[in-house]
Parts: C-alpha cells; structure tokens; sequence
C-alpha cells in the first residue's frame, strides 16, 4: 500500500466521526434554537408554521418580559440568594477545610467523615423538617430561609475539594510564617486563602450555579412573589401563559441567558470543579 | 482508629524522633491546640449540624407519630408509619422507578457519554466546541429545561411530533409525557440531553490521565482501536466510570425538578420518583409523620450508597492523607 493511500484513508476514515459529532451536536442544539425562534412567532405562526423562519419577526415577546418589573426583580433575587449562599458557603467551608488540611488533632477524620457523608444527602431528605424548623424561626419568605440551607447543603463538596487544595501547600510556607510569628488564622489568612484563588474560584462557581438552579428549596420558602428566582418564576410563568406558548419560548430564552453567559465566562472553573468534585469526593 | 496517634504525630517527627507519639507537651498546651484546630470548624459545624444533621434527626421523631404538621406531634404511633411505607405500592413503585432510570442510566447513557468522550478526545476539528456545546445543558436548571421540553415533547403540537410527521413517522410520536407507557422514556430522554455532557466531562478529564505511550506501546504490539480501548481504556478509566455510575444513581435517587414541571410524577404515579411522593405527602397532604417516615427511608438508602462509595472511592483518599501527615510532617 503506498503512504498517499493511507493518508487518505486516514483522512477519509474520520468522515463518519465527523458525522456522529455533527448529529449529536444538532440534537442538542436544536432545542435552544428552536425556542430561540419560537420566542419571535406568534402562537398563531408558531403552530402554523412551527419550522421556518417567523414573518414577521415578533419581538414583542422579549420586549414585553423585558419590560416587567417582575422578571429583573426574580433576576435580582436569584443574584441576592446565589451571592449570599457563596459567600456563606466558602467561607465557612474555607476556614473547616483548613482546619481538616493543616492539622493533625484527635477527631479530625471523624469530622470529615461526618462532612463528606453529607456529599450524598438530597436536600429533598431534609425538606420537610427543615420546612418546619425554617416555619419556627420566621424565616418563611425571607431570603436566609434559603440561603442559609443551601450553604449548609454546599459544604460538603466545597470542604472536600478545598481540603485537597490545602493539603498541597507544602509545610515549609507554613514553618517559615510560623516562625516569622505568624498566628494559624494569619497563615490561612494572608497566605493559604491568596495561594488557593484557583480552587476558591472553583468552588464559588459550583455554588453559584446549584444556587441559581435550585428549585424546591425556593419553591417551598418562598410563597410570595417578591422574592421568587428564576426556576420559580419560569414554573409560575408556564402556568399563567400556558396558552401563550410563544411566550412561555421568549421567557425560557430570557431566563437562560443568565446562566448560559456564566458558563461562557466561568465554564473552566465549572469544569474543573465538577471534575475536581468527582475525583476528590 | 488510627486518627488517635495522628493527634501527635507532628510533635512525634519534631521533639522525640523516632520514639513512640509522646505525651511530652503539656496538658495545658494540648487542649489550647486542639481547641484553636477545632475551632476552626465550628461556623461549618454549626450551619451543617443545625441545616442538616438536626432535621434529619428531627424527622426520624416526627416518623413516630401521625401528625400533620401544626402544633406539637402528640399521636405516638410507632413505627406504623413505616410498616404503611413498606407496603404502599406508591412507594414500591418509586423504588423500581429509581432502579428503571439507574438501569438507563448505566446501560445507555453511561456508554453514550464514554462513547462521545473517547470521540472528542481525538484530534476532531473543532472538538472544543462540541464538548462546549455538549456540556452547556448540565449548567441549566431543571425547571428550564423541564418546561422546555414539555413544550417540546406537547402531544401533536410539540416540535418532535410536528417533526416526525414531516418526516412520515407519525406513528412514533404521541402522547410522550402524557402516557403511562412512554413518560418514563421520553423523562429518561431529556435526562441524557441534560447530562450526559457531564459524563463525558468526567470521562475526559480520566482520559486525560492516561499515558498516550501506553496506547503507542500497544497500536506497536498490534493492538487494533477496539482492543486498546479494551484493555488500556477502559480498565484505566475503571474508578472514573465508578465515581459517574455512582453520580447518576444519586441522581436518579433525588430526581424532583424535572419531573414536577414536565409530568408532576403523573399519569396515575406512572413517573413518580421518591421525592415526589414525599413533596405529596408532606406538602399537599399534610402527612407529615408518613412523609417523615419516607425521608428516612430517602435517608437510609443515600446512607448505604453514602458508605459504599466512602469505602470504594473516597478510601484512597484518606489513606493517603494519613500516610503523607506521617511522612512529611
């Protein structure tokens, strides 16, 4: 077989690669960019004409949710609660994980033990007591109601990867501030919490996103509607506009964009998150 | 355990090399350096043991009674609650569901999402953007995509059945979420849509550690692409398919959102998962001791899989923990 041969077998035998790529790929976008465009038809059109282009281009869908107080107040809300439960969540989860990185002390693996066990409890274990116990101390449409459950729930995964992280600054940077006369709390401080941005930065995007698409949790607390989030808010509207589905298209685009444009931004933290998250815990 | 000697064993390497983990330093000294370590835990200790320890606790009590959730539980019924659950088919059925979807999850779309990894691992023009593309599903909520296709899966009027009109398979549409027969598989569906990329994302990231001489070595000794993938491959990748397998049953085990917007567990409890039933009882029905007593059960099957992937995954993690903390410090 001459070498030209098998160079354009090579080249040839990747077409059907090619292809099952090419396929997937339209399955999963053809979702998106249908209610993309959907968002721009009528309900008429939409159901007259569910494939092509619409005519006329309809934008008062958009224009309309974009003009609501409602959706950027849910926006606002889902901001509030995401940004709290992460400071929350990393903080507390940051100085733990120190604690179980960077010292040896009795207890200390039954205290992670204890923490990574929560790894696997479904919030849906806890909702009901957590309901009640929420109820009991008023915190029912209010936002801590939510926010201080989510970070509970987050740091498992969170002291688990920021343990890992910890434990890999070597012990000499820690000798070497101890014997400058560095406290504990000034080495994690003004040396740990700098060298460890990346893997904060990891696990402050994890937070964000299950904050920002956590459904049952502000489903439940939230009966009001002025502290709805987007998950929330999309349900709620499904079901005021069900017969409006253009509508329902153009509000389900709106309420994507938050997070897709977070995933543009933040998406090898995510990544390296997820990953990170699945290897380390 | 052997966590009582690792209390000393920084002390033991700095003042009494290779002596025994000494009792030297004060008592004083000893209680203040745990106290300062532990100290460190305590706002996590305190959000994690109120948040979630306590309520679980709490709902183990509250499984002992009838009650519905106002007032304090006075109707002591034992463990009636439980002996209810064990034989409501609602319940039983979650149970098969949950094993259906895991069943799913592990036959199809486990080997789609390794299938696609080991694909976008080669040098594919344009590779980053199908893993781009194949992963942005998994950072949208459930409720999104859930409403999404509902839309899109709406009996006649829905893209996939105008789709497979226009295409003369009529026949294969219907009723998707609407049916007893078909909720499950159209559910099971949008589920891969939604996470498969997640899986591949893993699959890759475990691809990626392993030596490319490895697979030079073999395509040397004559090995052909399905048996490198055979015995290099996927032996290597083994904890990596672990971990995703035991991802997706915690998955299929929590499911909630994306049922309750796409078919709220209906029709007739045909695609009701465990914490479907729960929300029922719990928020609908105010059956707050039986729903109670179906979170423990939630509980007790997260525990058994809690333990098991502490002793097949996590292991090696604290071993190697342990061992370092004696070597190097």
């Amino acid at each position: 077989m001459s070498a030209p041969d098998a160079v354009g077998r090579r080249r040839f035998g990747k077409v059907p690669l090619y292809l099952i790529v090419w396929l997937v790929g339209i399955v999963m976008v053809t979702p998106l960019l249908y209610a993309l465009v959907s968002g721009f038809k009528s309900t008429d059109q939409l159901s007259s004409n569910p494939f092509g282009l619409p005519s006329p281009w309809v934008t008062s869908n958009y224009t309309d949710i974009l003009a609501s107080s409602s959706f950027w107040r849910m926006l606002g809300s889902s901001t509030l609660v995401a940004i709290g439960t992460t400071v929350l969540t990393v903080g507390a989860a940051a100085l733990a994980a120190f604690s179980l990185a960077r010292f040896a002390y009795r207890g200390r693996e039954l205290l992670f033990t204890l923490f990574t066990m929560g790894l696997m409890f479904p919030f849906a274990v806890a909702i009901l007591p957590l309901f009640i116990l929420l109820r009991t101390f008023g915190l029912l449409d209010n936002p801590w109601g939510v926010i201080l459950p989510q970070a509970a729930f987050g740091l498992p995964i969170t002291i688990v990867i920021l343990r890992g992280f910890f434990r890999q600054i070597p012990g000499e940077l820690e000798e070497a501030a101890t014997l400058d006369g560095c406290s504990p709390f000034g080495f994690f401080w003004r040396i740990l919490l700098p060298m460890a941005r990346p893997a904060l930065g990891t696990v402050s995007v994890l937070a964000v996103v299950s904050s920002w698409n956590n459904f049952l949790l502000p489903l439940l607390v939230f009966s009001n509607e002025t502290w709805w989030t987007i998950p929330v808010g999309v349900q709620q509207f499904q079901g005021q506009y069900a017969a409006d589905i253009a509508r329902v298209f153009a509000y389900l685009v709106l309420a994507m964009v938050p997070a897709l444009a977070f995933y543009a931004v933040a998406e090898r933290q995510l990544i390296g998150g997820i990953t990170m998250g699945a290897t380390k815990g | 355990m052997t966590s009582t000697f690792v209390e000393d064993a920084r002390d033991a390497t700095v003042e009494a090399p290779g002596g025994a983990p000494g009792n030297r330093r004060p008592l004083v000294r000893r209680v203040t350096d745990w106290l300062t370590a532990v100290s460190f835990t305590l706002p996590a200790l305190i959000l994690f043991g109120a948040l979630v320890l306590a309520p679980i606790m709490y709902a183990l009590y509250v499984s002992l009674f009838n009650w519905g959730g106002f007032g304090s539980p006075t109707d002591y019924t034992g463990l009636d609650n439980y002996s209810r659950l064990i034989k409501d088919p609602v319940f039983l059925g979650d149970l098969w569901r949950g094993l259906l979807l895991v069943g799913f999850s592990v036959l199809i779309q486990l080997p789609f999402a390794l299938a696609m990894a080991v694909l976008l691992n080669q040098k594919l023009r344009g590779r980053a953007v199908y893993r781009m593309l194949f992963f942005a599903p998994y950072v949208l909520s459930e409720v999104i995509t859930g409403v999404l296709f509902s839309m899109i899966f709406a009996p006649d009027d829905g893209l996939a059945d105008k789709v497979l009109g226009a295409i003369g398979l009529d026949g294969l549409g219907g009723l998707w979420f609407a049916d007893q027969s078909t909720v499950m598989p159209t559910l099971f569906l949008v589920m891969t849509w939604k996470y498969f990329g997640f899986h591949m994302m893993l699959y890759l990231a475990g691809l990626q550690g392993i030596p490319a001489e490895l697979h030079e070595a073999a395509r040397i000794d004559g090995a052909n692409a399905w048996e490198r993938f055979r015995y290099i491959t996927l032996p290597l990748l083994g904890p990596t398919v672990r971990i995703s397998a035991f991802l997706s049953v915690i998955g299929a085990i929590q499911l909630f959102d994306l049922v309750w917007v796409t078919s709220a567990g209906g029709p007739d409890h045909a695609s009701e998962t465990m914490a479907i039933t729960l929300f029922q009882y719990g928020f609908k029905r105010y059956q707050i001791g039986y729903a109670s007593a179906l979170s423990i059960a939630l509980f007790l099957i997260s525990l058994v899989f809690a333990i098991a992937y502490q002793r097949f995954v996590l292991r090696r993690d604290t071993e190697g923990a342990l061992t370092n903390m004696r070597a190097t410090r």
